[in-house]
């Protein structure tokens, strides 16, 4: 009869009105400055520095000041000056180390160049997106310590990508411990161990077996 | 204007609520303070004060109204609306309010200035007109009028002419083509809106909108009001009413004239700031107005459902009849789709304008069944029945027109 789905539209939004109130399961929205939504692991934005520890984030850079993302980056947004003096680095190896690293997010395209040419993991791509500034100009140019995070965020926002960082650096420090123990011996020219280097891409992965049958 | 010393006898003898010390509380008020002006002063006081309470009243219930309404539509669609300003969002109106008053008052240089500064005014006033003659409460009637319902809906009809003044002055072809959409809105509606509630002027024998109150007092069986909604006939009336006041005060789904996706903003495109929020409250006064004149008409004034309830004040009584009648226009507003035009003016003529006509007939056939008792009484309420539910299942299928599922051709 006429006007029968009027009243069964009226008996979804009753529902719709009531079950909100006592059922907070419908209510979809989340309250944004309070609550957050989990942001995709995969999502990226603006990159930042990697640093082993949190209590001490200058001195546990991974950066070594080598310039490759400064030279790599499309629009000519970081800035680096190198130190003169070395320092250990990950690795235990001496190292130079950045002494200004600055990336100026308004120019910054997100792009993750600097992730992919980085030899070191130092530099990795961010989640921020609460990136207001009242001032243009300053605000917007982040310097070392605003960009050094320590590896434990990283796994945060990353924790999968992180988990197999860290499984290559283990890789890479353990190769250099029996390299240089092999070298610490008499006996030179035994078995030179081919050591996996941090750059080497992964080897494409064999199709699924038993795949589909072609049409 | 009845007076607190000048009770008629009739009302005195209605309940026995109608002498409490709360019901006469306003009359009260109002006597004691015009009491301090000068005797030739004191009819001026008397009025001013009215309009004062009723300005203020129906603003308050405005701006509440505003902030129920976006809570309610949020809940409907599963969000919790405003909650930022305030404690549970309760200061939104405040808030809008003062963004209304400090935003700046453009006006199109093209346009013309005067009428586009007459247009929200104009239609306040006639907006505010209406409240004149609606009875709050059993002594509450700001100006007794013989023919009040036939006022009520000229200053209703008029606040039309403000929305063309609007659409007209703007100089911009959105205001124009939606206060003409207004136009043939409400030439369309005026005719079910008036037609419907033709039934009960003629069984109550009065225009006056004590009278028709008067008219409903009383109890079936001892428990049910003798309001109109509560007879077959009312029932249909009641309904082709709340439609037709629907479109009258341009809500959804009938708000064609302001409709967001083609008009940007309709007959409000060219305005801003306090013009903006003047239209705003003039829209919802209308909406306040058509819903006492709803409640007066059918659901028996400012009476008390059930007997032992009658202690409490009848202002009180009319106050929450009004508040259940908005919360429902809200309901409807976040429900219903808006109807295309063709559709809008096919709903007035073929189906609501018939079956007022019907009705009509069926009230007289009420009408000149009083007299039935006992068994014929079932029969006459059988008879009722049917002769409101075929037309509307008749006239409903004509309405759809064809029984096919409707094709499509593609060139």
């Amino acid at each position: 009869m006429l006007g029968s789905g009027l009243l069964q539209g009226l008996k979804v939004t009753a529902k719709n009105l009531v079950g909100s109130f006592h059922d907070p399961e419908r209510l979809t929205t989340l309250e944004y400055p309070e609550q957050k939504a989990k942001l995709p692991e995969n999502y990226r934005n603006f990159p930042f520095l990697v640093s082993e520890n949190a209590t001490d984030p200058m001195g546990t850079l991974r950066c070594v000041g080598c310039q490759i993302c400064e030279k790599e980056c499309p629009p000519q947004c970081i800035y680096i000056e190198k130190s003169k003096d070395k320092k250990p680095d990950a690795t235990g190896k001496m190292q130079v180390y950045p002494v200004v690293f600055d990336i100026d997010t308004s120019v910054c395209m997100s792009c993750q160049i600097c992730v992919e040419v980085c030899p070191f993991e130092a530099i990795k791509m961010d989640q921020v997106f609460e990136i207001a500034t009242k001032d243009r100009f300053t605000a917007l140019l982040l310097d070392r310590n605003q960009l050094a995070k320590p590896n434990s965020y990283y796994h945060e926002i990353h924790p999968t990508e992180a988990a197999e960082v860290d499984a290559r650096l283990l890789a890479e420090r353990k190769a250099a411990e029996e390299k240089a123990k092999a070298a610490a011996t008499p006996k030179p020219a035994v078995a030179p161990t081919p050591s996996p280097t941090a750059t080497a891409p992964k080897p494409p992965e064999a199709p699924a077996a038993g795949g589909t049958p072609a049409p | 204007m009845i007076g607190a010393t000048s009770f008629s006898p009739l009302l005195l003898a209605a309940g026995a609520g109608a002498d409490s010390f709360l019901e006469r509380l306003p009359l009260v008020i109002r006597d004691t303070v015009a009491g301090v002006f000068p005797a030739p002063l004191q009819w001026l006081v008397g009025s001013t004060l009215s309009i004062v309470a009723i300005v203020a009243i129906f603003g308050g219930i405005f701006a509440g109204l505003t902030l129920v309404e976006r809570k309610m539509l949020g809940r409907i669609q599963n969000r919790p609306g405003p909650n930022r300003t305030g404690p549970m969002g309760l200061l939104q109106p405040i808030a809008d309010g003062i963004k209304a008053l400090t935003k700046e008052d453009i006006v199109p240089r093209s346009a013309d200035h005067l009428l586009h500064y007459l247009a929200p005014v104009a239609l306040l006033a006639f907006s505010i007109l209406t409240f004149a003659v609606i009875p709050f409460g059993r002594n509450l009637v700001p100006l007794e009028l013989d023919a009040a319902v036939l006022y009520f809906f000229a200053a209703g009809a008029a606040s039309e002419l403000a929305i063309f003044m609007a659409g007209w002055a703007s100089r911009n072809k959105f205001s124009l083509l939606a206060a003409m959409r207004a136009l043939a809105q409400l030439i369309s509606y005026e005719l079910p809106l008036l037609l419907s509630f033709v039934p009960i002027i003629m069984l109550a024998g009065t225009l006056s909108m004590t009278g028709i109150i008067d008219a409903q007092a009383g109890w079936q069986l001892g428990f049910i009001p003798r309001w109109y909604i509560f007879t077959p006939w009312g029932f249909a009336a009641f309904v082709i009413f709340l439609i037709a006041a629907l479109a009258e005060s341009n809500r959804s789904p009938f708000d064609l004239p302001e409709a967001e996706s083609e008009l940007i903003a309709g007959h409000l495109t060219e305005y801003s700031g306090f013009k903006y929020a003047l239209f705003f409250m003039a829209e919802y006064f209308g909406m306040i107005a058509l819903s006492g004149m709803a409640i007066t008409l059918f659901l028996g004034g400012w009476r008390a459902p059930l007997p032992f309830l009658e202690f409490i004040p009848s202002y009180a009584w009319f106050g929450a009849k009004l508040l259940v009648l908005l919360l429902f226009f809200i309901w409807i507003r976040g429900t219903f789709p808006r109807l295309r035009i063709d559709q809008l003016t096919r709903l007035a003529w073929k189906f609501l304008v018939p079956l007022a006509l019907v009705n009509l007939g069926t009230a007289a056939f009420w009408s000149l069944t009083s007299g039935w008792s006992g068994a014929l009484q079932l029969v006459r309420w059988a008879l009722t029945i049917a002769m409101v539910i075929g037309p509307f299942v008749l006239l409903g299928r004509g309405l759809s027109g064809t029984h096919r599922p409707r094709t499509y051709r593609y060139a």
